[in-house]
């Protein structure tokens, strides 16, 4: 048998649109802790899915313990040996935290399928004290705190004996403490054999605790290193390493006064003390990983949620945003990052997607002008370049990309002086990306101020004036535009 | 990461032929289907009965489904919003005691009705107010109005009917106004308010978007609450004039009426296209969902088919109407 319990050779798998993965190769040798390193959408999730039976690859062989191995679904890919820690937690709120650990194989009394609980009880207290972890079997997943939540997540994976545990930023939701008892739980199983494979972003963690280091890009197959052969600025080198080949259409705007000065906002668990600027003919990037509590910060100018501290000012005026009514009136707009779900009225009409935020502007006498709303979304329209026969046409049935100009053409109707764009290309075409980033350029031509979201590093350096890069809830730094490059960004995120 | 956002499939690209067909003739179809199934019904039944045609008969079926019609259209608006309101019925019997118990010859009609529309508008609100500041399911809240507004007009009335209505009152549910019936005439002014309301004012607009997407609708600043609360308030209104109407009709307060016609109501609606999932729905499409069910209910009185099987027919057609509804969804 080979030193590896995991090969993977000339893995391929493709979405509409996207080559996720294009011909990767990964090997695991037995009883270490390997690191996977890359950028958002770089492609590690989606491998370890196909690795987990959730996606199936396009090409490619998956060997596991020497034999070529073809799962269909996760509960097979458990029978074979491999378990795994979701990036997103899954609990089950209202059921006990053991009935949460043994969902889907509960211990019953002979074939009767009535529950044999006390048992799961038993078994649940015998797993957290070997694992040295600190929780009732029988409280309410729902009274756990998140990071218990997350060690319950990591103590199942464990349950079941798997040979390979893949864990997918495990400790994106716990404490310092935790993450000790974790390495301390990582530690024992490698001394009994088991294989890790371990995805995150901190750097501090993934030297710590892994043996060898493979980095992704763009859903490529990078390079494995040693853990101990490498240091942080190669695996940055690594994981950046790329040219900017796309074009993006800035142009030179004229720096204004300054529009939107926020002071110390803080709120809790989600971001500390972030302090910012912003002039009228800017595009202040904001920068970082997911987490890092970018939209958050938003949310709390835009009036979604409320800050515990700090202070927001509008030209110079203290202002209290209470609500996105609020914010509309202070003439801020937000485009927001989920489409589907914070965006579209997916079964109206483009029309009606377009007013809804505006419509006092379209009324005459409470009637809403026909005319006038015709007009002005055809203006939208054609100034956006939105395909679609008609203004009727549901704004589901169009594609992303232009899906995505009629809720901008919204809020253009608001006319709005600043305008905050949460990852505002996400999803959509080439060719529409560029018509919106055109759009953006020339509306900071025009005095607009712009913010904007991006996780794609090239849109962040192509698009903005100035850059502010976040990392877990905190402000790390500022960025001119001509100095900023992808590393710097990294390292101003990681240090 | 790495799972790229599956763009939803564009109809533009494909071929012309299919074109045609998913842009004008389905939509066509899928929109005005109902119409047809309406239609159909009568030319049928036209045949089967030579009674069913003439003007009395078709008077007596839009006159009979005026009442639920009427509570159907407040139904309906709620329903857009993806809420639901089960108190219409009782909402009915209430305003029925209380304006009974003072519509009698001498009093003011115009008190008598402002005294009911109080009824539907309290009630409303109240359905309302506890659905969005209590944060708590419609589905629960008008359930609780359900019970609570029945067992109030059981207490206010001892449980008794309440005769002896003025003339000008009872005019409401028997009078005749240039040979039409005046329930009739009120479902239809109702009918028209509502669907201009719905379809050409803001409320209407709002109505749909909080029904699409409440999350973007509160990004787009609009004041859910608010208008959540005077879309159960004008439910309220009508489910109260539904109760006049009722109650001057059969001449006497009754606080066992209206029992069970909020699920009538709620039938009408959705055999008229409204969408239990929210942002989709009609006045002319309850309208006719309701006139379905009264075509239905009279074509089978005059073929001698008992109500057993009416019932039976009814709850066949209601959820074929929702199984056709969700097929669509899907396909979108």
């Amino acid at each position: 048998m080979s030193e590896y319990i995991l090969e993977l050779e000339n893995i391929t798998k493709e979405f509409p649109g996207v080559k996720a993965l294009d011909n990767i190769q990964l090997k695991i040798r037995k009883g270490s802790v390997h690191g996977l390193m890359g950028e958002n959408g770089a492609g590690k999730s989606t491998l370890m899915k196909i690795i987990f039976g959730i996606y199936t690859p396009d090409t490619g062989i998956i060997r596991f313990k020497g034999k070529e191995l073809k799962v269909s679904g996760p509960k097979e890919a458990v029978k074979n040996g491999i378990s795994m820690i979701h990036q997103e937690l899954s609990p089950v709120p209202h059921m006990t935290v053991a009935e949460n650990i043994f969902l889907g194989r509960e211990f019953s009394f002979g074939k009767t399928g009535w529950v044999n609980n006390k048992k799961m009880v038993e078994e649940s207290r015998r797993l957290f004290e070997t694992l040295n972890i600190n929780i009732d079997p029988t409280t309410k997943m729902k009274d756990l705190s998140i990071a218990n939540m997350q060690m319950v997540e990591i103590a199942t994976a464990v349950s079941y004996n798997a040979d390979l545990i893949i864990m997918d930023e495990p400790t994106s939701a716990i404490t310092d403490k935790e993450v000790e008892q974790l390495f301390g739980i990582i530690r024992s199983l490698q001394a009994k054999g088991v294989s890790i494979i371990y995805i995150s972003h901190k750097m501090d963690e993934i030297f710590k605790i892994c043996d060898e280091l493979t980095v992704f890009r763009d859903g490529q197959y990078i390079g494995t290193k040693s853990a101990k052969e490498i240091d942080e600025n190669t695996l940055i080198q690594m994981m950046v390493g790329r040219e900017i080949k796309q074009v993006f259409h800035k142009e030179k705007a004229e720096l204004l006064d300054v529009i939107l000065s926020v002071k110390n906002l803080s709120r809790k668990g989600k971001f500390q003390n972030i302090s910012f600027e912003l002039r009228k003919g800017e595009i202040l990037g904001i920068a970082g990983l997911m987490g890092a509590g970018r939209t958050e910060v938003i949310e709390c100018i835009f009036g979604i949620d409320t800050p515990d501290t700090g202070e927001i000012y509008i030209n110079g005026k203290k202002v209290k945003i209470k609500s996105p009514e609020d914010a509309i009136k202070n003439k801020i707009a937000l485009l927001t990052e989920d489409r589907k779900l914070t965006g579209a009225f997916l079964p109206l009409s483009i029309r009606e997607n377009m007013i809804i935020s505006n419509i006092n502007r379209f009324l005459k006498g409470g009637y809403i002008n026909k005319r006038l709303v015709k007009e002005k979304c055809n203006e939208q329209v054609e100034l956006l370049n939105i395909k679609t026969p008609h203004l009727d046409q549901l704004i589901m049935n169009l594609s992303g990309g232009n899906q995505q100009k009629v809720l901008l053409a919204r809020w253009l109707l608001n006319d709005p002086d600043i305008l905050i764009l949460d990852e505002p290309t996400r999803g959509v075409d080439v060719g529409a990306k560029s018509e919106i980033h055109k759009l953006m350029s020339k509306l900071a031509q025009q005095g607009k101020a712009v913010i904007m979201i991006s996780s794609e590093m090239p849109e962040i350096l192509g698009m903005s004036d100035r850059i502010i890069v976040m990392h877990e809830g905190i402000k790390k730094g500022e960025l001119g535009r001509e100095e900023a490059n992808q590393e710097k960004i990294l390292e101003i995120a990681y240090h | 990461m790495g799972n790229p956002t599956s763009s939803t499939a564009t109809a533009v690209n494909q071929g012309s032929e299919r074109n045609l067909w998913k842009e004008k003739i389905g939509p066509f179809i899928s929109k005005y289907g109902i119409v047809f199934v309406l239609l159909a019904m009568v030319i049928i039944m036209s045949f089967l009965s030579p009674s069913f045609l003439k003007t009395q008969n078709l008077l007596n079926i839009v006159r009979q489904i005026s009442f639920i019609g009427i509570v159907g259209i407040g139904v309906t608006i709620v329903i857009i919003t993806t809420g639901i309101d089960l108190s219409s019925g009782s909402v009915i019997a209430l305003t029925s005691v209380m304006v009974a118990s003072f519509a009698h010859p001498g009093n003011s009609l115009i008190i008598s009705l402002l005294i009911g529309v109080g009824v539907g508008v309290a009630c409303g609100a109240i359905n309302g107010i506890i659905s969005t500041k209590g944060k708590i399911p419609p589905f629960i809240s008008t359930l609780g109005m359900m019970t609570a507004a029945r067992g109030l007009a059981l207490l206010y009335s001892d449980g008794r009917p309440i005769p002896n209505l003025s003339d000008p009152f009872m005019f409401l549910g028997r009078g005749v106004i240039a040979g039409i019936p005046v329930p009739i005439i009120i479902f239809a002014l109702v009918g028209i308010v509502s669907h201009i309301l719905l379809a050409k004012t803001k409320f209407g607009k709002y109505t749909y978007a909080i029904g699409g997407n409440v999350q973007a609708a509160k990004i787009c600043g609009i004041n859910v609450d608010r208008y959540l609360i005077l879309i159960y308030i004008y439910a309220g209104l009508l489910s109260s004039i539904a109760g006049m109407l009722l109650t001057a009709r059969v001449s006497v307060g009754q606080p066992s009426m209206g029992v069970s016609f909020e699920l009538d109501a709620i039938a009408a609606a959705v055999i008229g296209g409204t969408s239990l999932a929210g942002g989709v729905g009609t006045i002319p499409g309850t309208i006719i969902g309701a006139l379905i069910i009264g075509v239905l209910n009279n074509s089978l009185d005059l073929l001698g088919v008992s109500s057993y099987w009416q019932q039976i027919l009814k709850g066949a057609i209601i959820v074929s109407a929702v199984l056709i509804d969700s097929r669509k969804n899907k396909k979108a």
